[in-house]
């Protein structure tokens, strides 16, 4: 009787699966758990609802439907690695791990697999050389032009000069926070001013004795590599200390709504870098909701749309869509293999006429990537909290990062990784 | 029935004093080495090695190690992370100044410098006890994640502090690194587990294991009848230490492949393999097994059956897994403070009479 049922269900298990259709699987290592989990859903969420439009208005990409496969990582680099060893096996297009840790836990094991990664604005800065990493990608920008972008704006602000001044690096102590660390280091030295380090431990809830050595030392500047619980704690010791809001300026993981909204008011003016552009003003959104939102598939708790790290999400599934076009497009296959969408990423082409084609007019920097450069061009903007409107705003357009500088670290830091590995650089 | 004595007749003493005295036990020892060796490497894939088998190897040494400390020799340590991040350190700075040294001296190597800090922080415990040993292992938990943080020759002035593994081969098959095969690392791993196990449980049985043992139950009262407590508790230590460095140094080069010692070692790691321990039963090897696996297994299942099979969310899904694990471990130290390991007596006992109790 009871094997009988057993059978059964096993039979119905196998009729139910049915054939197998083609599907475009992007695996999405999102954490909406853990401390990190106020930066971690929106980015999630806006990942998930791009795919399902894509899959609602255009039929998915090229007549064939996307996945999006959810596995919860927490940020931790073990989860990480089941996460994408689980799901590496569905035909994973390409991962984006959104965390350092794990992007360097991936690149040995994606590029053995042949998968590609995409780490955008994150993760091994050194990757941008497309001749060593030849799976990896940062575009559109990576930290060390975070960095530049960073040094640039308050170069502006004091007139060109900075000679003598101080700026403080406030950051998170992994691999994350001390990426941009060598490139401030080498523009302290070109420009003259001095450069003084504070780590913050994981996860970054306490933060007194770093900020009281500020309001000791009383830096200039403050520059801020922070993720998860530890923007929050930031901008509200900043507050309480009466740091200078305008000159507390945090990378783009440190500039979403869930960083400043905690200390209300007292984070008026506070600044941040952003790769893209704010806001919830564009004709896709119109689309998401017609097709998405209305018809109840929003991600998580669907209340995320608009916001900075939820537009980030979703121009990262763009990047990703819009490379598995070209990908298409350069092998005349629709059902995209990994190895076929990594020459799509590596010819892709994003300018004002395909975003605005898409509904983003004006959403990101004009870019294209190539095998010699896999981070694009480096550009970058400012925002600012609006406290009072609740509300981001760019208060400059995507400029140039310093990329005399940069390009000299990327190919010093890039070579040293080909020689550990005995990788031969080169784009065949 | 099972687990029968009758007719198993012992000859001499050594076969008296076997390990696993009763034929039975004896075979499923046998079939299960067997079984490991002969049949698991052939039906292992990227993820069931990756996520499953390899971490809770590793982790089962860890536990064995922290387990000859505190199961065997009555001495807490919360700073098992800190040692493991000590042995993976090691590890690196091995691999990376040495390319021709082979990896299983690579992976030795450490253990021991592992066990000489192991030492240096045991030192604490000769005149303290109890709680307070535990805040002094405590320190170290978090100066050595300190130092590995704060001095960039550890981790060879990368600009990022991440250690990433090179490729070595053992017998030229890739050990280390992204080409190794499920299988080779695998077994790799298996090699380590059997051989430091053996060792373990035959110290545990020998003059040493006695000395640890009478330091745990009454320290003064081992002193009176010759145990020396500072050779007893350093070499406790030692060797405690030799196991952890070795499991830090397998999960970085054969695991993990890449690491950063705040998020690969901190606190929550120490915490993880007491917890194995504790759950596993105190002086037990095989409660150090059974540990890992429920600390290690448990979480991959229950996100297998609530995500892969059931559909759920991945957020709720994680929330429930903390709420399971937690659960089953207040239920388990409830209905058997000593651990799996005693439960596993226990059924022993039982099948022994079954199915006649009377």
């Amino acid at each position: 009787m009871k094997l009988t049922k057993l059978a059964a269900l096993a039979v119905a298990a196998t009729i139910a699966a049915g054939p197998v259709l083609a599907e475009l699987v992007f695996p999405s290592l999102d954490y909406r758990t853990g401390p990190y989990a106020a930066n971690g859903i929106p980015f999630a969420d806006g990942y998930a609802d791009y795919f399902a439009l894509v899959n609602a208005r255009d039929g998915g990409i090229g007549g064939v439907m996307t996945k999006v496969v959810a596995c919860e990582t927490g940020y931790n680099t073990e989860k990480g690695v089941e996460c994408y060893e689980s799901t590496k096996g569905m035909g994973a297009l390409v991962y984006q791990p959104l965390s350092t840790g794990i992007t360097y836990q991936l690149i040995p094991k994606a590029t053995a697999d042949g998968i590609p990664i995409h780490s955008m604005g994150y993760g091994r800065t050194s990757a941008a050389n497309g001749k060593v990493f030849r799976n990896i990608f940062n575009y559109p920008a990576n930290y060390w032009n975070g960095a530049s972008i960073a040094v640039n704006h308050i170069l502006d602000q004091e007139g060109g000069d900075i000679k003598g001044k101080t700026i403080a690096l406030l950051y998170h102590n992994s691999a994350y926070g001390k990426e941009p660390i060598r490139t401030l280091e080498e523009l302290s030295k070109k420009h003259g001013f001095k450069l003084s380090l504070l780590a913050v431990d994981h996860p970054g809830q306490e933060q007194k004795s770093q900020w009281l050595q500020i309001r000791r030392e009383k830096p200039d500047y403050v520059l801020m590599w922070g993720w998860g619980v530890m923007n929050q704690v930031a901008i509200q010791e900043a507050a309480n200390i009466r740091f200078p809001m305008d000159k507390f300026i945090g990378i783009w993981w440190s500039g979403s709504e869930n960083d400043v909204l905690p200390a209300g008011d007292k984070a008026n003016g506070y600044k941040a870098l952003n790769m893209h552009n704010v806001g919830s003003d564009y004709p896709l959104y119109d689309d998401l909701k017609k097709y998405v939102y209305d018809a109840g598939n929003a991600a998580g708790a669907g209340d995320q749309s608009g916001t900075v790290l939820y537009n980030r999400g979703m121009y990262a599934a763009m990047l990703a869509v819009e490379a598995a076009k070209t990908a298409q497009k350069i092998h005349g296959v629709a059902d995209i293999t990994p190895a076929m969408m990594r020459d799509g990423m590596e010819a892709l082409v994003i300018d004002e006429a395909k975003m605005t084609a898409l509904g983003m007019p004006n959403f990101g920097p004009s870019f294209s990537v190539s095998c010699e450069n896999h981070g694009g061009p480096g550009l970058g903007a400012v925002q600012q909290w609006d406290a009072a409107a609740k509300k981001w705003t760019l208060i400059t357009d995507f400029g140039p990062s310093d990329m005399e500088v940069i390009g000299k670290l990327i190919a010093e830091d890039s070579a040293a990784f080909a020689a550990e590995n005995n990788i031969t650089p080169g784009c065949n | 029935m099972l687990y029968r004595e009758a007719g198993d007749y012992k000859t001499s003493y050594a076969k008296d004093q076997q390990t696993f005295p009763i034929a039975f036990d004896r075979w499923g020892y046998r079939l299960t080495i067997a079984f490991a060796v002969l049949v698991v490497p052939f039906i292992l894939n990227d993820y069931w090695t990756n996520a499953v088998v390899l971490p809770f190897l590793i982790y089962a040494i860890a536990a064995i190690g922290l387990n000859i400390l505190t199961g065997y020799c009555g001495q807490v340590s919360l700073g098992s992370g800190g040692f493991m991040a000590v042995g993976a350190y090691a590890a690196y700075k091995l691999m990376t100044s040495f390319p021709e040294l082979n990896i299983v001296f690579v992976i030795l190597l450490s253990g021991g410098v592992t066990a000489l800090v192991g030492m240096l922080f045991g030192l604490p415990s000769l005149r303290i006890k109890g709680f307070y040993l535990a805040v002094a292992t405590l320190a170290a938990q978090f100066f050595l994640v300190w130092l590995f943080n704060k001095v960039p020759w550890f981790y060879n002035y990368s600009a990022s502090g991440q250690i990433s593994a090179p490729e070595r081969s053992l017998f030229g098959y890739a050990v280390t690194g992204a080409n190794a095969h499920p299988a080779t690392s695998y077994l790799f791993c298996l090699g380590f587990v059997f051989v430091l196990a053996w060792a373990a449980r035959n110290m545990t049985r020998g003059a040493n294991g006695r000395k640890w043992m009478a330091i745990r139950d009454m320290d003064i009262a081992a002193e009176i009848i010759g145990v020396d407590p500072m050779k007893a508790k350093l070499t406790a230590f030692g060797v405690s230490s030799f196991y952890i460095g070795i499991s830090g140094a397998l999960l970085f080069a054969v695991y993990l492949g890449a690491a950063e010692v705040g998020e690969a070692f901190g606190i929550e790691k120490s915490f993880l393999i007491l917890f194995m321990v504790i759950i596993g039963g105190l002086g037990s090897i095989f409660g150090s097994f059974a540990g890992a696996a429920f600390m290690i297994l448990m979480p991959v299942l229950l996100k297998n059956i609530m995500v892969g099979q059931m559909g759920w969310p991945t957020d709720l899904a994680s929330h429930f897994q903390f709420v399971i694990v937690g659960g089953l471990i207040i239920i388990f130290l409830i209905v058997e403070p000593h651990g799996l390991a005693q439960l596993w007596r226990l059924a022993k006992e039982k099948l022994r009479l079954w199915p006649f109790p009377h």
